[in-house]
């Protein structure tokens, strides 16, 4: 339950290659981190992970098979992912966008069931949008609005989480908030998640394992704890990063006076 | 927005609102009668009064219904197939279509009868053009469907006016008439009761989809739509439906676009609701317009499509302010 592997897989995008040879084998109980610089092309990754871009070369093999020609509503079953953005045209009400998590679970003509209703309004509560249930989303703040993302894609219930940036536009309490509810869902559950982020402080303390990805089709994978060495947090982000030794373990923060002089 | 609960009594007004319109029509006219004569001319459709209504006002009426209806179903359906709220049933050049071919057969005197004909293989072939150049042979584009459209009904309102400016002046009135759109002539084939039964069966079996496909193309996706089939079939179906609507009653404006935004304002987003919802709405606010059109300058008929805009923007505007107002008091 909940594998994924890439194997050998070649992806570009725009004429750039995002990964070469990319062999990987994702597995329930493990939180990957996502890492790279912008436009690097982690949610190409993140999009070819959930079957919607085909990769050049090799494949994505969801329980052993491979995701190309498998339908979108199996797909779905397993595979959820949060992304980058959400534009909301038409307005919908707060409930009914969670309620769309049940999508892929439900037949032609049936309707949600109470118990779906039920954990649209739990997902709902959970992110600390209770009492917003009949608001328009049109009318959500940038945070509420990725809140919402985030709900729907508890209500669906996947065995395999992925997540575009998930901590963007968000306060520290529901940053907090967010990253500790996937932790709880994948060590507690055997879930697996994946995440873009460009918090490495999010990253260390919640996932498990990082891949980073260093433009050219170079990448490197590993326990979270290898992974986060001076050498390659600076080759990632062309950016002198400082370690600090705390209590509670690294921390990360850009080095000011490197880049100032 | 409207509560679960409360959507079988809002379905079921609007049925008895769709009935009463119905019945409106077939009492008003330039012809008053009282409620008596009314009641039995109803009672009587052999007799003279009974004529008027069984073989005028009611087929007129029952048109106008099933015309209004298609109208708003297909334009909720464009409006989630192009995301976009402005869009109406004739955005995508459809109904261009079928008025230059109605147009060009009046001109050139085809007997009023095959208009309605003539209409639709205009509109087919407009939906034709539209379809096999934006499809060209890579995948979904919502932008460039909009855009092959859009400049589709422009090319066609060209040749349009060219029609118009080319034509004889006593051909003119009747070219404005079905340009404005107008039930006068209106005859509903059964085809058209079909389509519509058609039209309804299959959205509402897609509803739930189209609530996801609101939120956009990748949206859909992830949540297991196969979304190429599934918009295809809703270009189909919208343009399908407003070529039967256009074919029967000419180019009706503003029902598309205003019905599916008046009832979304009412009922939110959710189409398993908006969907019959608007059907039904759109069949009596059409029913409405043309009885009016039909007295108001009795023994005048004016077209029903100033009246479906005369009645459409104040209603609107006044719906969506108080919307608004409502939205800031929360």
């Amino acid at each position: 339950m909940n594998r994924l592997a890439c194997k050998d897989l070649d992806l570009e995008i725009g004429g750039k290659q995002v990964v070469r040879g990319l062999d990987l084998a994702l597995g329930p109980g493990q939180f990957w981190g996502l890492m790279g610089a912008n436009g690097i092309g982690k949610t190409t990754l993140m999009q070819c992970l959930a079957g919607l871009v085909s990769p050049d070369r090799g494949e994505v093999v969801l329980e052993g098979r491979p995701l190309e020609g498998m339908g979108r509503r199996e797909i779905a079953r397993n595979i959820g992912m949060m992304q980058q953005h959400t534009v909301y045209v038409f307005d919908a009400s707060v409930l009914q966008t969670a309620l769309t998590g049940r999508h892929p679970f439900l037949g032609q003509w049936q309707r949600e069931t109470q118990d779906d209703w039920l954990k649209a309004r739990n997902a709902i509560a959970h992110v600390g949008l209770d009492g917003l249930e009949e608001r328009s989303v049109t009318s959500l703040s940038g945070g509420e609005a990725r809140r919402l993302a985030f709900a729907s894609l508890l209500v669906q219930e996947p065995g395999i989480m992925l997540l575009d940036e998930p901590s963007n536009h968000l306060d520290l309490k529901h940053q907090i908030l967010i990253m500790s509810t996937i932790g709880t869902a994948v060590y507690s559950g055997q879930r697996l998640a994946v995440a873009a982020t460009h918090d490495i402080n999010l990253a260390a303390c919640y996932c498990s394992h990082v891949l980073m990805l260093f433009g050219g089709g170079e990448w490197s994978a590993g326990p979270a704890p290898d992974m986060f060495t001076r050498e390659r947090l600076q080759k990632l982000y062309q950016c002198p990063v400082e370690m600090i030794e705390t209590p509670a373990g690294m921390r990360f923060h850009p080095s000011f006076e490197a880049l100032s002089n | 927005m409207l509560h679960f609960k409360s959507r079988p009594a809002l379905l079921s007004g609007l049925v008895l609102l769709s009935a009463g319109s119905i019945l409106f029509a077939s009492y008003a006219g330039s012809m008053t009668m009282g409620v008596g004569d009314w009641l039995d001319a109803l009672a009587n459709p052999d007799s003279q009064g009974g004529a008027l209504l069984w073989q005028l006002r009611l087929p007129r009426a029952l048109a106008a219904w099933v015309v209004g209806a298609m109208l708003a179903l297909s334009g909720c359906l464009m409006q989630v197939l192009l995301r976009n709220p402005l869009a109406d049933p004739y955005i995508l050049g459809v109904s261009g279509g079928a008025a230059f071919a109605a147009l060009a057969g009046m001109t050139l005197g085809v007997a009023i009868a095959l208009i309605p004909l003539l209409a639709l293989v205009g509109a087919f072939v407009s939906i034709l053009i539209v379809f096999g150049l934006a499809r060209g042979s890579g995948p979904w584009s919502g932008t460039r469907l909009l855009l092959t459209g859009v400049v589709t009904a422009a090319g066609w309102a060209a040749l349009i006016s060219l029609v118009l400016a080319t034509g004889s002046d006593n051909s003119l009135r009747g070219m404005l008439f079905w340009l404005m759109g107008d039930l006068s002539y209106a005859r509903l084939p059964a085809w058209a009761i079909a389509a519509l039964l058609a039209g309804v069966g299959l959205t509402m079996g897609m509803a739930r989809s189209l609530n996801v496909l609101a939120m956009g193309e990748t949206t859909a996706r992830l949540l297991g739509e196969s979304t190429q089939k599934l918009l295809w079939s809703l270009y189909a179906l919208a343009s399908l439906l407003t070529a039967a609507a256009v074919a029967v009653a000419g180019t009706i404006g503003f029902v598309g676009l205003i019905v599916p935004h008046l009832v979304r304002l009412v009922t939110g987003s959710d189409h398993r609701l908006l969907i019959p919802a608007a059907t039904l709405f759109g069949g009596a606010f059409l029913v409405f317009s043309d009885t009016l059109a039909r007295v108001v300058l009795a023994p005048r008929q004016l077209p029903v499509g100033v009246i479906t805009a005369l009645l459409g923007v104040p209603l609107f505007l006044a719906l969506l302010n108080r919307a608004r107002i409502r939205s800031l008091d929360s």
